[in-house]
């Protein structure tokens, strides 16, 4: 299988404190992830070092075959980033302002949103149901639809690989619902890659085909079936929980 | 006499189009900064051209010469200590700030001689505006536009989400200089409109107000360039019919239209 991201040996460290070591993983065509790890156990850290937003004292990276370093094909990415809560309410961008951002990474200078990315954003708005919302400020939304804004933008440029930091955290049950069976569409009928990361490890079984459990290095990358029988997470989690996280969405 | 005859004037005219001009900079730059909380590089920028001016003054040439590249300067050394001291930006904006201060006490302090002149820019004062500084005044204001129209987008993804911005390929530290540099420009500029004293009110009043009518980001920059321009002309009207100082009534102005602005936010638009 082609790789998408394929990551060696990285280590990433703040001031004095090891937060990724040896990490190394290959990302394929087709392969929905989900990615846990307790608080601080350098989930964001290692989605910020793929994308080149923190650089990696030690190891490679490569993304659709290019190193990182020479990497250019960003539309053919899609980010979602944590934190909405982090948004100025006050900000005055329309929704449609703010999907139209995702197309940058397909202008050359000068930057032009021209009547064709016009439709291309209200394509995109209509598929996440959400042409409503169009005019209206980002601010003035609830966390659930600016979730959706942002997941708009990163879908903007029909990416090959989607990576998205904590989707599922700002909806309620059945937007939430909504919200992966779209990436469920995305992954079946188109073939994105995509990398999530999540808390809910119940949550990466319900809808992604791989877990990757982060723990500073990666312990564990398989299927979730794999997951439930493995003994290494049987000591990290007891069996009980375990069983309990393999079980909560039968 | 009829308002209009002053238009006549030479130096009204000189003072109207170097303020339409320096009106729309200060607007266009105050909205990226306003809300990318950087609303005091203006204050902290302005100190330092103090300093760059009393350099000018003591030298004995043109002051706005010296003033621009020690503003250009100060402005990359805020981004620099921003990034190497691991220090906010407001810390690094009052140390260079600071610094241009002490320079142009100092300067005053042992020269004795220009102490007049020095107020003039302290205070500004728009109606003495020369031929030159107008010219120099259109055609900079008119070289940032088009730098700010080009990079317009790449401006407006930052300001949003700097993250973001990135993982579209745009280079934001590269964005970043240019924004601080276009800004250190625009203040040297504003420095005979409104002052060293108030440059800050000039960049960060039109963009609070228009932010209080805000209806999406282009719409938003239109309005507070509009309000500048608006209140540049007015001020300039009713301080020479008051014999009040020019800079001062266009800042009263943009606060009567920032009030104004909130009151129908509050009111009308509620």
């Amino acid at each position: 299988m082609k790789s998408v991201i394929s990551v060696s040996g990285i280590r990433f460290r703040y001031s004095t404190v090891d937060v990724l070591k040896d990490v190394s993983f290959d990302l394929e065509v087709g392969d929905y992830v989900g990615l846990a790890g307790y608080n601080g156990s350098g989930k964001t850290t290692l989605i910020k070092v793929i994308l080149g937003l923190l650089k990696p004292y030690t190891g490679n990276i490569s993304i659709m075959g290019l190193p990182l370093e020479k990497f250019n094909l960003w539309d053919k990415i899609g980010y979602m980033p944590q934190n909405t809560s982090l948004l100025n309410p006050g900000f005055p961008a329309r929704v449609e302002e703010i999907v139209s951002l995702g197309l940058l990474s397909q202008k050359r200078f000068p930057k032009i949103i021209t009547d064709k990315d016009r439709r291309a954003v209200a394509e995109v708005l209509h598929r996440l149901n959400i042409e409503e919302l169009k005019n209206l400020l980002i601010g003035n939304l609830s966390g659930g639809q600016q979730q959706k804004v942002f997941l708009a933008r990163a879908l903007v440029t029909k990416p090959e690989l989607l990576i998205l930091d904590e989707p599922g955290n700002a909806l309620d049950p059945s937007t939430r619902e909504q919200f992966f069976s779209i990436l469920e569409e995305l992954n079946k009928k188109h073939g994105t890659a995509i990398i999530f990361i999540t808390h809910d490890i119940g949550q990466i079984g319900k809808y992604a085909n791989k877990i990757m459990y982060l723990e500073h290095t990666v312990v564990f990358y398989g299927s979730f079936e794999e997951f439930c029988k493995s003994e290494e997470m049987s000591r990290q989690f007891g069996v009980s929980t375990q069983h309990i996280i393999c079980h909560q969405h039968d | 006499m009829n308002i209009l005859n002053i238009l006549q004037y030479g130096f009204i005219q000189r003072a109207i189009i170097s303020g339409i001009f320096v009106a729309l900079l200060c607007s266009v730059l105050g909205l990226f900064l306003v809300l990318r909380r950087l609303s005091l590089i203006g204050d902290g920028l302005s100190h330092i051209s103090f300093g760059g001016v009393a350099l000018g003054l003591f030298l004995g040439i043109f002051p706005i010469y010296i003033a621009i590249p020690i503003a250009i300067l100060g402005a990359l050394a805020i981004l620099a200590i921003t990034e190497q001291m691991k220090v906010y930006g407001d810390a690094a904006i009052g140390i260079i700030s600071s610094a241009g201060i002490a320079g142009g006490i100092i300067l005053a302090s042992i020269s004795h001689g220009f102490n007049i002149d020095l107020l003039s820019y302290l205070f500004g004062n728009i109606l003495a505006i020369t031929n030159l500084e107008m010219y120099l005044s259109i055609g900079l204001s008119l070289l940032v536009i088009i730098i700010i129209s080009f990079f317009y987008y790449d401006l407006f993804s930052i300001t949003f989400n700097e993250e973001h911005a990135r993982v579209t390929g745009i280079n934001v530290k590269i964005i970043n200089m240019m924004l601080v540099v276009l800004t250190a420009i625009t203040v040297v500029l504003s420095i005979r409109v409104v002052g060293i004293m108030l440059i800050s009110a000039f960049i960060v009043l039109p963009s609070v107000t228009a932010l209080q009518l805000s209806r999406g980001f282009r719409i938003t920059v239109i309005i507070s360039a509009i309000i500048s321009v608006i209140a540049v002309i007015i001020g300039i009207f009713t301080s020479f019919l008051l014999n009040i100082p020019t800079g001062a009534m266009i800042v009263v102005i943009n606060l009567i239209f920032l009030l104004l602005a909130f009151g129908y936010r509050k009111v009308v638009a509620k």
